[in-house]
């Protein structure tokens, strides 16, 4: 049974989906890829991840809500690391930084690194 | 200092995990000149704020009340859309399918979740979910159904599978109900399940 939602509330359920989304688009529209790229790696992403579902926990697949931002941004990586422009070291230590700023910015403060 | 000692909320809240990855990621891409805030910033606040399903209803409503914008909107999509300032960013098509009472038109994006964002913003989660990617093209009508929408046997049912490069728009039928009301008045009619098909207005 597909939940059947009237009108959207809010665009975003969480930040994290908003800015995860516009650095997709902000990066198509800077020509780094083009939409079709994007879409067919996307598209491949969402297929692999439902035979995983299916497969190992036999849920009934994504629904297309924060899994499917999750895999926007496994998507973006991935395109960004073929193009070697990031790289999994670099993103894990930013992480890093990022928790320890946030740990360190008193509460109320904008967080920064 | 009345507050110096250990307070395990003194801090900032931990964002998600996926969120702290997401900001690494931008850091690095900011880092690199790649990435500039205040761009990324402002396609946030046009998808949180400005575009969205009121721009499609408009439009659909315009078309109710004005047969020759109608067929502009069919014939000349992306013209009339250019024109009034909601052409695709990502060098999209939008074609614009009209709901008859011969054929109720339902739009899906199979491969991923490609849609009219110029006119609809971003979709909601249910088009996203597998379970009606693929579905709406198996069993259109129990889909439907699930929606709340029983469509006669002896109206056609065609669903249109969206690309990076087309997307779908749907142009419902005007509910009798409505007819007379200026154009204002009809955009309240106009859902946006109705705009993907998966809604009557």
């Amino acid at each position: 049974m597909i939940s059947a939602e009237r009108e959207p509330e809010q665009a975003f359920a969480a930040p994290w989906h908003a800015e995860v989304f516009a650095l997709a688009v902000h990066l198509n529209e800077a020509g780094h890829f083009c939409w079709a790229e994007w879409s067919g790696r996307f598209g491949k992403n969402l297929a692999g991840a439902r035979s995983n579902m299916a497969i190992y926990d036999g849920r009934q697949g994504l629904d297309g809500s924060e899994d499917y931002y999750l895999i926007w941004l496994q998507t973006l990586i991935e395109v960004m690391q073929e193009k070697g422009i990031v790289d999994p070291e670099t993103l894990d230590a930013l992480k890093a930084q990022w928790i320890d700023a946030y740990i360190q910015t008193p509460h109320g403060h904008p967080v920064k690194l | 200092m009345p507050h110096d000692h250990h307070d395990d909320h003194a801090h900032s809240l931990l964002p998600p995990e996926p969120a702290l990855r997401v900001k690494a990621l931008e850091t690095l891409l900011v880092r690199k000149g790649l990435v500039d805030p205040a761009a990324v910033d402002a396609i946030i606040d046009q998808y949180e704020h400005h575009i969205g399903p009121h721009i499609g209803a408009s439009l659909i409503a315009r078309a109710w009340n004005d047969p020759e914008f109608k067929k502009q909107l069919v014939n000349n999509t992306d013209g009339i859309l250019a024109e009034m300032g909601f052409g695709g960013r990502q060098g999209e098509h939008i074609v614009v399918v009209e709901n008859t009472p011969a054929c109720h038109n339902l739009v899906v994006c199979t491969l991923c979740s490609c849609y009219p964002w110029p006119v609809l913003g971003v979709p909601p989660a249910w088009y996203k979910s597998d379970a009606y990617r693929s579905r709406a093209v198996s069993e259109p009508r129990e889909v439907l159904s699930e929606f709340g929408i029983i469509i006669p046997q002896d109206q056609k049912i065609r669903v249109w599978d969206s690309t990076a490069e087309i997307r779908y728009l749907v142009l419902p039928m005007q509910p009798k109900a409505s007819f007379g009301l200026d154009q204002a008045d009809l955009v309240g009619w106009v859902s946006r399940n109705s705009m993907i098909g998966a809604g009557l207005p």
